[in-house]
């Protein structure tokens, strides 16, 4: 069998507001980078194939899996993890609190995956009915707690964001 | 880790091009939400790979002085979706690709993966087959284009030859000036499931909203490839809106189709549900277009 040849490239980007670098596999995921090379174990790894939304980080601002990422792509943009979410003497962010105060979270592996689409749809400033925000947050499976808490956690969030509570 | 044998990242179009004239083994990835997918799962494990995913210059929409409309082969379906010039022209293509698996995978995977890769249950193709798209693609004897009806050769096929990437979508005026449409995807899911059948409709109707002057369908999971329905275009052409007409547009879809029978449906199923989808898009499609049934 044909030996593969090993293939590196470094990768620059901001990570959760600070630029980075790292020397990588190209064979490696943006997942395989955040978690190895960074500690970034927020970033799960579920299915590996995009369909379970653990992975899920926002890259320029949209939530991608980084299962299904290459991390050589990562060059250049701002990837933000639930990590970057945190204070600086570690205060949970509002939407974290969120998800406390709704029992939105079980086991909470689907839970930092969650919390980053909400990010997104939180950040767009718009306000958004229960139908939209359930297709929003379609990408995600939580196999613990149903999806009741994690869309009220997410409405409470959006409603307080925009002063409607 | 992805078994990925060696990546090649292309740095422009023409870089592109080259790399794939000197890699003519390698495998094109754009999204990445198919071909990553498909090596996790063994298939294309080993392979070589042509990354053309940072290739900005094939990203957007834009309108071309003869008012042909450009979707750049790299722009995601999410930005499809809330593109001024899709919402304002195209408006059905924009909700057909949103509902494509879940959110993540709008943000990444796009147009020209999703037609590249040749599969009838593509949520872009059936509405891309009724509004007669053209295939741009581009290779070392420069660009040629083609319409997509001829693009794709059959199940999983598609005609992109030696050299050559797909750089661009293009819907001509003549095809959407004054359409409206409308797409059904009938899923077991209401995400992150692919289509059963997948019914886009679109309509142009006489200024006095009267009298369909062209309706157009086509079909996803009907056949082998996306196909459309002349029977029931034939029958709908020059007639009065009516109820009626829905009911028999629908009906004479049953002539053009050929579903299979497969895990996810059965032929009989599919041709229920082709005949009703039919229905109730061309009849969303007439509302949309201003008429009255």
């Amino acid at each position: 069998m044909e030996k593969h040849e090993m293939q590196y490239q470094t990768v620059h980007f901001n990570l959760n507001g600070k630029d980075v670098e790292r020397t990588v596999d190209v064979r490696a995921s943006l997942t395989d980078m955040l978690r190895n090379d960074f500690r970034m174990t927020s970033v799960k790894k579920g299915c590996e194939v995009g369909e379970c939304g653990a992975c899920n980080v926002l890259i320029d601002g949209e939530a991608f899996n980084s299962c299904i990422y290459l991390a050589v792509w990562a060059e250049g943009k701002r990837v933000r993890t639930l990590e970057g979410l945190l204070g600086p003497n570690g205060e949970l962010s509002d939407i974290q609190e969120a998800f406390v105060e709704e029992a939105a979270i079980q086991c909470g592996f689907c839970t930092p995956g969650f919390i980053l689409t909400a990010v997104e749809i939180l950040e767009s400033g718009r306000d958004y009915t229960d139908d939209e925000l359930r297709k929003l947050l379609s990408g995600h499976l939580c196999r613990c707690t149903g999806y009741e808490n994690i869309l009220r956690a997410v409405r409470k969030t959006m409603n307080r964001r925009l002063g409607k509570a | 880790m992805y078994d990925i044998k060696a990546l090649y990242q292309a740095k422009s179009t023409a870089d592109a091009v080259a790399l794939r004239q000197a890699h003519p083994e390698a495998h094109i990835i754009a999204g990445g939400s198919d071909v990553l997918v498909q090596m996790r799962e063994g298939k294309r494990a080993g392979a070589e790979l042509i990354s053309i995913q940072t290739l900005d210059e094939l990203r957007g929409v834009s309108l071309e002085p003869d008012g042909t409309l450009r979707i750049g082969s790299l722009t995601s379906f999410s930005h499809i979706t809330r593109d001024p010039l899709i919402q304002k022209y195209v408006n059905v293509l924009g909700e057909a690709v949103d509902q494509v698996g879940g959110p993540q995978i709008r943000n990444i995977g796009t147009i020209g993966g999703n037609t590249c890769n040749g599969v009838t249950s593509a949520d872009s193709a059936s509405t891309l087959f009724a509004w007669d798209a053209v295939v741009e693609l581009t290779g070392p004897e420069g660009v040629r284009r083609l319409p997509v009806q001829e693009f794709y050769l059959g199940a999983g096929k598609v005609d992109i030859r030696a050299g050559e990437i797909q750089t661009a979508i293009l819907i001509p005026k003549e095809s959407y000036e004054g359409c409206f449409g409308h797409y059904i995807k009938y899923a077991m899911r209401n995400a992150v499931d692919i289509a059963t059948l997948g019914t886009s409709v679109n309509v142009r109707l006489s200024a006095d909203k009267k009298t369909v002057e062209r309706a157009r369908v086509a079909f996803g999971v009907a056949g082998p490839i996306p196909l459309r329905a002349a029977h029931a275009e034939a029958l709908a052409a020059g007639q009065p809106v009516s109820a009626e007409l829905a009911e028999r547009f629908g009906q004479a879809v049953r002539e053009d189709i050929n579903p299979r029978d497969s895990w996810r449906a059965a032929k009989d199923f599919r041709m229920h549900i082709a005949a009703e989808s039919a229905k109730r898009a061309f009849t969303e499609s007439v509302r949309l277009a201003g008429g009255d049934l």
